[in-house]
């Protein structure tokens, strides 16, 4: 029983992991219409930057300077290569484009840090155990668990409550019409991009905490992340975040019981799930068909 | 019409004569296997991709399941080749015959989603099952044995082993030809272009789906069966996702419209892994993506599509 708990309480992180993935990467598909393969790159970018300015300005610093480059980066990236995608209705070209870019941010992150995996330090206070009656728990993961919660729920306050978050909603249902009303809507895919690779990036500084960094760290997320949208439903961000948590949590009860199982049990899950609900949990019809 | 027989018969003719020309230009013979082997799967993938309009990105999955069914059926039950070869055929088909329910109702982005996920179950499958398929480390322990054909017994090195690839190439092209000149290739050309359409002419579109992701599987399966024999090896990296991008980025850059176009993606994308892993051998996934990049942008219907585009100019 206490090693069930345990495993669910780690799947649970897992998951709110592939969550904040997920939100991004729903965000982007929704509103740029662009298969971001390259979005486990911009994690893996997000975690380096912290990593390597976490010496100069502290955890506390990084933790935010590390997302908001990735944002920048995000934001040079649409403005000079995805953008050539969005005359394409075929999602093929944008899912290879982006592929491709992973490639480089994997082979680049992999020149200048090394190969080998880095320790990420966190600071001592949140590194105690915080409850040690049930299983071994550190401050540092109820902390990402309220860090991540806390982003979601800023996520969506700021698309519900700003004027540019309105737009941006409005946009996922309708980018021409909301072009014609006079919003720059060049200006709301970029914005919207950034968002969604800081939302990666702050994943990857969160992540280094726990894991190491490695230059191969994105690889194994961005699949799981995809599985979480898509068993979610693509163009619901609510469906993300229950994708990811659902999919994080199912991996670590089956670890508990088979622990071989672990990996394959996602794919397992999205197959069930498009076979009985063709769209996703909370998925509209239409999206990307 | 003349025109199709004259770039045919020079196709055929350049990959027969690959022995005689190929070192001039640097090439050496087991590279030249390698692309044919990825411009099978190439082909057969692009049936279903660019000539039924499905997008499959699980195709290394029959590809990799070939390569498992020889390399087994060599380990523990005979030493032909040949039957090794049809083994691995047979079940990268089955495969995909058998998972052809599962993904022929889907479309766009869901088709690509689910094949992967299949994809991704056999790799896990291939990477935990370690007594049977070697794990991790890859299932080795079997050869190439000497082809047995009757009045001689030839030994497959570098050179023989091409022209038995190109034997079965050959096949395999030869098949996918006669299809897109059939009313099935016909009829997956009317989905491709307008699947509702389609529908509403009583065609059972799923039913098509399903056989042209059977098909490309059968042809997945007979290229792994050649990759496994070419490297004497194989891992579960050939069941992983990114081979399966791999042979898409193949179609789209060769052209995923026209027939000889994954030929030609898998010579751009065969020959720059190779040369470039040579002289750049820990930053060639640099070139590989920024190729992708460049492709996408630049030749978005591929290298045949540009040609073809400016012979219709002229």
């Amino acid at each position: 029983m206490e090693l069930l708990l345990f495993d669910a309480f780690n799947g649970l992180i897992q998951g709110t992991f592939y969550a904040l993935m997920a939100l991004g990467l729903s965000l982007i598909i929704s509103l740029n219409s662009v298969i971001n393969f390259a979005h486990g790159g911009f994690m893996v970018v997000g975690a380096y930057l912290a990593y390597t300015l976490a010496p100069y300005i502290g955890f506390w610093g990084a933790l935010f300077a590390g997302p908001i480059l990735a944002g920048f980066i995000g934001i040079i990236v649409e403005r000079t290569l995805v953008r050539y995608m969005y005359g394409r209705p075929d999602p093929i070209y944008s899912l290879l484009l982006t592929f491709g870019f992973a490639l480089i941010i994997e082979d680049v992150v992999r020149t200048i840090w090394g190969a080998q995996g880095l320790p990420f330090e966190i600071p001592s206070a949140l590194n105690s155990p915080v409850s040690t009656t049930y299983f071994f728990v550190t401050g540092y993961r109820l902390f990402v668990i309220a860090a991540i919660a806390l982003a979601t729920i800023a996520l969506f306050a700021f698309l519900r409550l700003s004027r540019f978050g309105i737009r941006i909603r409005a946009g996922i249902l309708d980018l021409e019409t909301v072009s014609t009303l006079g919003v720059n809507v060049y200006l709301l895919r970029s914005v919207n991009f950034a968002i969604g690779t800081l939302l990666a990036g702050f994943a990857g500084v969160l992540a280094a905490g726990i894991l190491q960094l490695a230059p191969t760290m994105g690889d194994d997320v961005i699949m799981a992340t995809f599985v979480a949208v898509v068993v979610g439903g693509i163009g619901s961000l609510l469906g993300s975040v229950l994708g990811g948590l659902l999919i994080g949590l199912a991996a670590g009860v089956t670890t508990a019981y088979y622990p071989a199982a672990s990996d394959v049990v996602i794919y397992i899950i999205m197959a069930v799930v498009l076979i009985v609900r063709p769209r996703g949990l909370l998925g509209q019809e239409g999206l990307f068909e | 019409m003349s025109r199709r027989i004259y770039v045919n018969g020079a196709v055929w003719l350049l990959l027969l004569t690959a022995a005689l020309w190929l070192p001039l230009i640097g090439g050496y013979m087991a590279l030249a296997s390698r692309v044919l082997v990825y411009a099978l799967a190439a082909m057969g993938l692009n049936l279903l991709l660019g000539f039924t309009g499905c997008m499959s990105f699980g195709e290394a999955a029959y590809f990799g399941l070939g390569g498992y069914g020889t390399g087994l059926f060599l380990t523990h039950l005979t030493h032909s080749t040949v039957l090794a070869v049809i083994a691995g055929t047979i079940v990268g088909g089955l495969a995909a015959f058998l998972f052809g329910p599962l993904v022929m109702r889907r479309r766009g982005i869901y088709f690509a989603m689910i094949t992967v996920a299949i994809g991704q179950i056999f790799y896990f499958i291939a990477e935990r099952w370690n007594s049977f398929t070697g794990g991790e480390d890859g299932l080795a322990g079997f050869s190439r044995q000497p082809l047995h054909l009757g009045f001689a017994i030839v030994p497959l090195d570098a050179v023989a082993f091409y022209y038995f690839v190109l034997f079965f190439f050959a096949i395999g092209a030869g098949v996918i030809a006669l299809l897109l000149h059939s009313p099935l290739g016909h009829t997956f050309i009317a989905i491709r272009e307008n699947r509702r359409r389609a529908q509403f002419l009583g065609i059972h579109v799923e039913r098509y789906v399903w056989a042209s992701f059977a098909i490309a599987g059968v042809i997945a399966g007979l290229a792994g069966a050649l990759n496994a024999l070419q490297n004497n090896f194989i891992s579960p990296i050939n069941l992983y996702w990114v081979e399966s991008g791999n042979l898409v980025i193949m179609a789209v850059l060769g052209g995923m419209r026209s027939f000889w176009g994954p030929l030609v993606g898998a010579i751009i994308f065969v020959g720059i892994q190779d040369y470039v892993s040579s002289y750049f051998p820990n930053n060639w996934e640099t070139f590989i993506g920024g190729l992708f990049i460049v492709a996408v942008i630049f030749f978005p219907n591929g290298i045949l599509g540009i040609v073809r585009r400016r012979m219709k100019a002229a």
